[in-house]
């Protein structure tokens, strides 16, 4: 029955994808391959379209795959199973955080955690800059040339009013520039 | 303004406007729930940020079931969770009725590949703050440094280095360390 291997599948998905996003598309991959859901095509311009549209990447997937395979209720039963997870897994941790936070051992766990996700963010972002401004190894101007415009921006900003560009304004005006730019 | 539908508003506003996922998402939450709404401090938003890392799911699921707990008990994370998914549920349904002539459209196209390149900025962005923030010890700052570097490389080079077990390895390691200054904190 579909409804049942959609929440199933997408439970799946939920529970093992550590890590975030990027952690969970080869298992993604792994359960809508096997059941034939999606072609690999079919799938690889998802992935595209999850990234580039607003929300989390894998509810953006569980919302197209369900969708496609049993309309709204498929969307939805899809959505449900890949957020139940971590929403139980979190609200359990809520209600015990406060006692187990203060604990020494915890502490250096997170302690060692912390730098370390800082160093994965870092890289992560670093790198995608870099690659985006290429395309295929050599250096694309017009892409290289939006991104220290936006790096440009986001840095006046904050010396002349004290805080933060909004991050969504900074989507509205890259978007903007996107459609000039690459228009032309 | 009545809390639920506060909760609700600041989590659908961020689900519609979040693009990229994951690490893109933090620096937005941290923007309405930190520094406009004063739900929970930077300290809890780093906690919630590596809770969510090591367990499954999407970040920020995570992070609006903690706030929407923490505001309103289990009904307010059940708010903040559904205000957080249905603007990408709606959006992903639509696109999904048309799928194929999507990015056909030059101007969508090229809006999104110019959205792309904030996205990275974004990213970068969080970490930096992050790091200006980060209690910069011996321990911690080297943690770092081989983080990003093994990242970098895994990334350049395509090599299989996976942020999880980079991250279970930096806790292995902060705990002996713990262990070997007798249970102290690091």
């Amino acid at each position: 029955m579909i409804y049942l291997d959609l929440f199933l599948g997408f439970l799946k998905v939920g529970c093992f994808s550590f890590g975030g996003a990027y952690g969970a598309i080869p298992l993604i991959r792994d359960v809508v391959l096997d059941y034939g859901w999606l072609t690999d095509q079919q799938l690889t311009s998802m992935i595209a379209i999850s990234e580039s549209t607003p929300g989390p990447i894998m509810v953006n997937l569980a919302t197209y795959v369900g969708s496609t395979q049993a309309d709204i209720a498929g969307a939805f039963l899809a959505t449900l199973a890949v957020i139940l997870p971590a929403f139980v897994i979190i609200l359990l941790i809520t209600a015990l955080l406060r006692s187990i936070i203060g604990h020494p051992y915890v502490k250096a766990v997170l302690g060692g955690l912390k730098p370390c996700m800082i160093g994965i963010i870092l890289a992560t972002g670093l790198y995608m800059t870099i690659d985006h401004c290429l395309a295929e190894g050599t250096p694309d101007i017009r892409s290289a040339g939006i991104t220290i415009a936006l790096a440009a921006i986001m840095i006046f900003y904050k010396k002349q009013f004290k805080k933060k560009l909004s991050p969504i304004l900074l989507i509205i005006i890259s978007g903007i520039a996107g459609i000039l730019v690459y228009g032309i | 303004m009545n809390i639920f539908l506060d909760l609700f508003l600041t989590f659908a506003k961020i689900g519609l406007f979040t693009f990229g996922g994951g690490y893109a998402m933090i620096s937005i939450i941290e923007d309405n729930c930190v520094n406009r709404k004063k739900w929970i401090t930077h300290d809890e938003m780093m906690n919630i940020t590596v809770i969510a890392e090591s367990t499954p799911g999407p970040i920020a699921i995570n992070a609006a079931t903690y706030i929407g707990f923490k505001q309103a008990r289990f009904l307010g994370a059940v708010i903040a969770t559904t205000g957080m998914i249905l603007p990408s549920m709606g959006i992903i349904y639509l696109i999904s009725m048309f799928f194929d002539n999507f990015l056909e459209l030059t101007m969508f196209a090229n809006a999104f590949k110019g959205i792309k390149l904030a996205v990275g900025l974004l990213i970068l962005d969080a970490g930096i703050l992050m790091v200006k923030k980060m209690k910069k010890k011996l321990l911690s700052s080297g943690i770092l440094l081989c983080a990003l570097a093994a990242m970098l490389a895994g990334e350049l080079f395509s090599l299989p280095v996976s942020s999880v077990t980079l991250m279970t390895t930096a806790a292995a390691v902060s705990f002996l360390a713990c262990l070997v200054k007798g249970g102290k904190a690091n």
